[in-house]
């Protein structure tokens, strides 16, 4: 009954480890594949498809493939940093709906915490190829200013305060403190996000999202598959890709990729935004949930700050329940990519299994967004509007 | 006061920019213009990434702008300042801005370009307050 849907999430899960010292990647992808189909009710061998970033050990998907056992009809590797596998989950569905597979599966894996490797300058191994190196490299540029700069414009053009940005950590600590394995767990308030040290301005260390190992894994179904599995199942009702870039030197920093993905992924579900009960907003840093908010329209460009505060995204308390795991500011970042984590999160509220004092009441229809690079450069924007499994 | 300076490190130069490098050497921001569409663009590319076409040519830049935005990266070694620079001909491009008291770095501020020799001697245009 209700809404269609062209497949359907029917397995989705998230990696407990947050350093994973024992363990290595290949073993990750596997686990959490593992931990995806025994939630779905499904095994290995029902999988046909699969799904991973760019980022995984091998030649695209060959290799885990292989350590995984996988015989497969269809793969897809698409890279887009963090975004990806929300990104894949709109590649799935259209792959099922097109007979090219009926069982798929996404995973994400890594170890940055383990391997120590965290920052931007650590993947400048493109040398001379990499078009836009000598104008870039040279000046540093690394995630934190990168971001820091987009913050920098949006508070210029909208006077957007460091206060006002406080509010979305501050939001995600008051859902991280009921994940047991959330790597922030402690309640921070507004001055205490205002007053850690400054890492690049206007960027405080609390607002950047923590540094985590582990991963997840997504199972997405045919509709007749999902029959068989029961009304777990979540809806995928519609989706929508962007990429976000410098257009050749002509571009404006207070906007992100969710302003062309948002929309196709509403218009394709025939929803607006105000139908939308919980939403999981990727939030690599502060300043990435409050122009990705404005861009996917839950309020109007440059009100974002306005609408972050007071509590606005807290659950029970705000009118857009956001993140209800922590994020990846306060709960987890795997492998720092936080695209993986924004789904589960919200399939978790559409079947009613967040933490009971984050769940939304009634919680119907859902929205992820996966952002990957960096929105002050080159960036990857997936959006996903899901419901739940009567809507 | 200024704030002691980072290492540059190299720029990858190719056969698409190595006249841009060639042009700083001698004290000049080179930039790129469409002779099809009429467009100038950054990074500077063989074919134009507004029209395609591969008509482009090289133009000396006034070296004047103002700051886009701007990050002080506060946890370096050596802290310094990453900035969009907007120049007068249009287009945005990221550089650090140096000789300036970080205090009075701010949005909108007049800039103008400098150089500095990086870890092989090639000169990177940054730009200062003016």
């Amino acid at each position: 009954m209700g809404r269609s849907s062209k497949a359907y999430i029917a397995g989705a899960f998230e990696h407990p480890t947050r350093k994973a010292v024992d363990k290595t990647i290949a073993q990750l992808h596997a686990e959490v594949a593992l931990g995806a189909l025994q939630d779905a009710g499904l095994t290995k061998d029902d999988v046909d498809g699969y799904f991973c970033d760019g980022d995984v050990p091998g030649l695209g998907g060959l290799s885990m493939a292989e350590y995984m056992g996988l015989n497969l009809k269809y793969i897809d590797s698409t890279e887009t940093g963090g975004s990806s596998y929300v990104l894949h989950v709109g590649h799935a569905v259209d792959a099922i709906a097109a007979g090219k597979c009926s069982v798929a599966l996404i995973t994400l894996a890594g170890r940055p915490k383990a391997e120590g490797v965290v920052s931007l300058a650590a993947r400048d191994g493109d040398g001379g190829k990499l078009p836009e190196r000598g104008f870039e490299i040279p000046y540093a540029p690394v995630i934190t200013n990168m971001y820091g700069m987009a913050a920098m414009r949006h508070m210029y053009e909208y006077g957007t305060t460091s206060e006002q940005l406080a509010w979305i950590k501050v939001a995600a600590s008051h859902h991280a403190q009921h994940n047991e394995r959330a790597v922030l767990r402690d309640v921070v308030t507004v001055e205490d996000v205002v007053n850690s040290p400054m890492i690049s301005d206007p960027l405080h260390r609390l607002d950047c999202c923590v540094i985590s190992d582990g991963g997840g894994a997504l199972i997405i179904v045919s509709p007749e598959v999902a029959k068989t599995l029961g009304d777990r199942c979540v809806k995928v009702l519609g989706s929508g890709t962007s990429i976000g870039h410098l257009n050749g030197g002509k571009f404006d920093l207070t906007y992100t990729g969710a302003a062309v993905s948002g929309p196709i992924a509403f218009e394709e579900a025939g929803l607006k935004p105000a139908d939308i009960d919980y939403a999981s907003i990727y939030d690599s840093f502060t300043i990435t949930v409050l122009e990705t908010i404005e861009d996917l329209g839950f309020c109007a460009k440059g009100d974002g700050g306005k609408f972050v505060s007071d509590g606005n995204l807290i659950s029970g308390v705000g009118k857009l329940p956001f993140n209800t795991d922590g994020g990846g500011l306060c709960n987890n970042h795997p492998s720092n990519r936080g695209g993986m984590t924004k789904v589960v999160e919200a399939v978790r509220q559409l079947r009613g299994e967040a933490h009971p004092a984050v769940q939304v009441p009634d919680c119907t229809l859902a929205l992820a967004h996966g952002t990957g690079g960096q929105i002050s450069a080159r960036h990857g924007s997936a959006t996903v509007i899901l419901g739940r499994n009567d809507a | 006061m200024s704030n002691p300076e980072r290492t540059y490190v190299d720029p990858s130069i190719n056969m698409e920019t190595e006249a841009y490098w060639e042009g700083t050497a001698q004290g000049k921001l080179l930039l790129k213009r469409c002779c099809s569409c009429g467009e100038t663009h950054f990074y500077p590319r063989a074919i134009c990434p507004h029209c395609l076409s591969s008509d482009t040519e090289w133009f000396e830049a006034s070296g004047k702008g103002k700051i886009y935005s701007y990050s002080i990266m506060r946890r370096a070694k050596i802290p310094y300042v990453m900035a969009y620079v907007t120049l007068d001909e249009g287009i945005t491009m990221m550089t650090n801005i140096v000789e300036s008291d970080f205090d009075d770095v701010a949005v909108d501020k007049a800039v103008e370009v400098t150089f500095r020799k990086t870890e092989s001697d090639h000169s990177l245009p940054v730009f200062r307050l003016s």
